[in-house]
């Protein structure tokens, strides 16, 4: 039996064709994108073969060379003559490898295209050697001699079981001393220095309020006098300890038998990937994603971690849904219950819902306008004379970022309560109000709670955009390397004058900023995946917030 | 939707007054007879009551009195004012945009329609139920307790006591007493009547008004919501509004019947039913027009 075009149109079975076909293909194209980017991002952490091979180079001389291949594409021959390499007969095509050669300081860059043509005796030595180092990135190469205080004491020719334990043990006692000396770098320098400047403002405080007499100096200085002791104890710690940490030393030698000598104090953590089994390479991996997550970047981001981006993207999303949801709610409150409906709120409905259609770098360009300089200017004037010309909220920083963005999303949040307090059934209302409660008993005590998973909706709305939001901030307060978290053990602990690091700019800075292209590539991604998280977790939080208020208030079926 | 269950209630009460032709109001075991309006003492006064929705005059003037401690019913065909009547008596009215009220509605010799009468206290005092279950969105204890707490009640013994006595006499206590602290929107339909009923009566209300109270009901539902009527009947005074004959009937002792925002006639509601005097209340209760 034949069904005519007409009755399979009218069966409306094309119609649902067509929507599960639309639905299908954005789930392709989310899921897609998500494991695009993990599969880069998360890639970044495993550590590759370091390969040895002899590259010869028509017309020189051969010269070993090793490293981590990162990257391979096919290249026409075509393109290669017009280079001027010219492959041999039959072979169309050529495979070229992006190899991570390491050892910046010597060769000038980390990076190397060659052709796999000019390769040839191609090994992977167990002993290859990785190096992270503080500075210069990665070293690959072989140990040769560890010297403790200058002296030779293992030499790997000679005793290489003695060498690799010796190695092991002076490299954890100078990571231990490097961690100690950070944690005197950041927390307790960081402290004395945070309390000198407050001094400095303070003195600067008296004198223009005409007050630096000796007697309000006095014990200022005295604090001073405490504080500078405090300092240069120390700083007489911190020396012994830097010569602690670079006492003992190792000999390392690169794929060519150029030697070198490390302090072990430059040494972030070394490893042997071609010796590695699954299992200690699934543990290394999660040592470098730990790192990536928990620790500070290095090296122009492009190394170490990005947990200030973190801290700085949450702290900033919560501070403006603290800001965002009591004016959205308050304003929605009003327009919907006590305004009078006619024309003009219809038109300041309207007004706000075009408000989220204005793009953000307005926002930004008004933030920096009217909050930083406006407003910041004057509450710097007013409040914070001592420390300009340098300005304290005069500039861009983090309370400025979460308003301008409070702001951005504010009609996100009006529009959703606004929405849900429409919803709530009137005979609720009415039943209130007959039980001798006014009018704002009524909103308190039945219909805000009633209308607050929509509240939350509005909030989870907020915060998706805001997470994601990256030009305005770029006016208003990011930075790509913030000394110190802006929520920390120093007095008044939340510096909402301070700037941060943000997630967003962070892929930015690191995909487009950054001298070092393909060492950050990887990261842009690790880092794009790691955004996305953030924003799914702070909007998971949100859900599952709505979700009990949701249950807690299920309206009634009417 | 409703408005269809509507038609369909009133021709299944056509059918049935067509059958008995009048109600056997004794047999059913009221025992108002010899009620006499003249005896009454008011509770409220209505005073040549006219209502305006915008230009259109829906209460054409009503005089009455909603005697003390008895039951009031309102019946009549749909649309005839009689839950706007009511809704006039603790003037939620208000709420209705572009309403507009002539004339005067006393209570202890006070017109609620005054400029200085604070309308939440008047609330309180006139107690009202609607015809859907509305219970709020809270625990079947934080329900009841909610009128308490708005007056600022805060002792906790004082709301214990309250609530208890409250669902005794709405005949709830035995079946929710274990869950007091669950949500009042677990419960059955009737259930959440009688609820709402409590919620209204534990602010002590003098006059209660139930509009249509049982029509969402089942008929036990119904039934028990009918008897709690008759309890109440005790201590509060009540007013109700219903679109059931049998049950206006049923439970009350004065019985007004409005037609196109008149009161047509007011009086005993043996009287009223087994010897109307007007032709429009006996078309009416017999089933002619409906």
């Amino acid at each position: 039996m034949r069904v005519s075009l007409k009755d399979w149109f009218k069966s409306g079975s094309p119609w649902i064709w067509l929507n599960a076909g639309a639905v299908a293909i954005s789930m392709i194209m989310v899921i897609g994108l998500l494991i695009f980017i993990a599969i880069r991002g998360l890639g970044h952490f495993w550590p590759g073969q370091i390969m040895q091979a002899t590259y010869t180079l028509p017309g020189e001389t051969p010269v070993l060379i090793a490293g981590e291949i990162t990257d391979t594409e096919m290249v026409p021959a075509r393109q290669l003559e017009a280079m001027g390499i010219v492959l041999p007969e039959g072979q169309l095509e050529a495979k070229r490898i992006l190899l991570k050669v390491g050892n910046r300081d010597i060769y000038g860059s980390d990076f190397r295209w060659v052709l796999e043509n000019h390769l040839s005796n191609i090994t992977y030595p167990k002993d290859m050697l990785s190096l992270e180092r503080h500075e210069w990135g990665n070293f690959y190469g072989n140990l040769k001699t560890v010297k403790a205080a200058g002296e030779v004491v293992a030499d790997v020719a000679s005793d290489e079981a003695k060498a690799r334990e010796l190695f092991a043990k002076y490299f954890a006692e100078s990571a231990a001393i490097h961690a100690e000396l950070l944690k005197i770098q950041k927390h307790d320098i960081g402290g004395i220095n945070y309390a000198l400047e407050r001094l400095r403002l303070k003195e600067r405080g008296l004198e223009l309020k005409g007050e630096k007499t000796p007697e309000n100096l006095a014990p200022l200085e005295a604090e001073r006098a405490e504080l500078e002791a405090e300092y240069n104890a120390m700083q007489g710690k911190m020396s012994e300890l830097y010569a602690n940490e670079n006492k003992n030393s190792f000999t390392v030698v690169e794929a060519n038998g150029r030697e070198q000598e490390y302090p072990f104090a430059k040494i972030v953590r070394f490893y042997r990937p071609n010796e590695m089994g699954l299992f200690a390479k699934i543990k290394h991996y999660f040592s470098k994603v730990g790192e990536f997550l928990f620790d500070d970047p290095r090296e122009a981001n492009t190394e170490g971690g990005v947990f200030p981006a973190i801290y700085g993207t949450v702290l900033m999303v919560v501070l403006m849904s603290v800001m965002v949801t009591p004016f959205g709610v308050i304003a929605a409150v009003y327009l919907r219950e006590y305004a009078k409906q006619g024309l003009l709120t219809q038109i300041i409905r309207v007004a706000v819902n075009n408000l989220a259609g204005v793009p953000s770098i307005v926002y930004g360009v008004f933030g920096l306008g009217f909050f930083v300089y406006f407003l910041g200017g004057s509450v710097d004037a007013l409040f914070f004379p001592e420390a300009l010309p340098s300005p304290t909220f005069g500039t861009g920083g983090l309370l400025w970022a979460s308003i301008t963005l409070a702001l951005l999303t504010l009609p996100v949040v009006i529009v959703a309560t606004e929405e849900g307090l429409a919803r709530i059934p009137r005979s609720i209302r009415e039943g209130s109000l007959a039980l001798g409660a006014t009018k704002f008993e009524t909103l308190m005590r039945v219909v805000l709670p009633m209308a607050s998973p929509a509240m939350m909706t509005g909030v989870i709305l907020a915060v998706a955009r805001a997470a994601g939001e990256v030009a305005p901030l770029m006016l208003v307060g990011v930075v790509k390397l913030a000394p110190s978290l802006p929520l920390d053990g120093n007095y008044p602990f939340l510096h909402l004058d301070q700037k941060f690091m943000h997630l967003g700019f962070h892929i930015y800075d690191v995909g487009f900023q950054s001298p070092n292209v393909e060492a950050a590539r990887p990261l842009v991604y690790a880092t794009a995946l790691l955004l996305v998280a953030v924003i799914a977790l702070l909007n998971l939080s949100a859900i599952a917030i709505r979700n009990h208020l949701r249950e807690k208030y299920k309206a009634l079926e009417m | 939707m409703q408005k269809q269950t509507e038609e369909q209630n009133m021709t299944a009460e056509t059918q049935n007054t067509n059958k008995s032709h009048s109600f056997n109001v004794s047999a059913m075991g009221r025992e108002n007879k010899g009620l006499n309006m003249a005896q009454e003492e008011a509770a409220l006064t209505v005073k040549n009551l006219k209502l305006f929705y915008g230009e259109k005059e829906a209460l054409h003037g009503v005089d009455m009195i909603i005697p003390k401690k008895r039951v009031t019913a309102f019946i009549g065909p749909s649309g005839c004012g009689k839950s706007t009547l009511l809704r006039c008596f603790n003037r939620m009215n208000d709420l209705v945009e572009g309403c507009r009220i002539d004339g005067e509605i006393l209570l202890d010799n006070q017109n609620i329609y005054d400029k200085s009468v604070d309308v939440a206290e008047l609330r309180r005092r006139v107690g009202m139920v609607f015809q859907k279950p509305n219970p709020f969105p809270k625990t079947i204890y934080e329900n009841v307790a909610y009128g308490l707490r708005i007056q600022g009640v805060t002792k906790k013994r004082v709301i214990d006591e309250t609530v208890e006595w409250a669902l005794r006499s709405s005949a709830l206590w035995d079946e929710v007493k274990d869950r007091l602290h669950e949500s009042a929107l677990g419960m059955s339909g009737g259930q959440q009547q009688r609820l709402v009923i409590a919620r209204t009566i534990a602010v002590k209300p003098e006059v209660l008004l139930l509009d249509e109270p049982a029509s969402a009901l089942d008929p036990i539902s119904t039934l028990k919501i009918e008897e709690l009527i008759h309890e109440l009947k005790n201590d509060f005074t009540i007013a109700i509004v219903t679109h059931n004959m049998q049950q206006a009937a049923r439970v009350s002792d004065y019985t007004a019947f409005m037609y196109m925002g008149d009161l047509i006639e007011f009086g005993n509601t043996d009287e009223l039913f087994t010897n109307p005097s007007k032709k429009k209340t006996e078309d009416y209760i017999t089933g002619r027009y409906g």
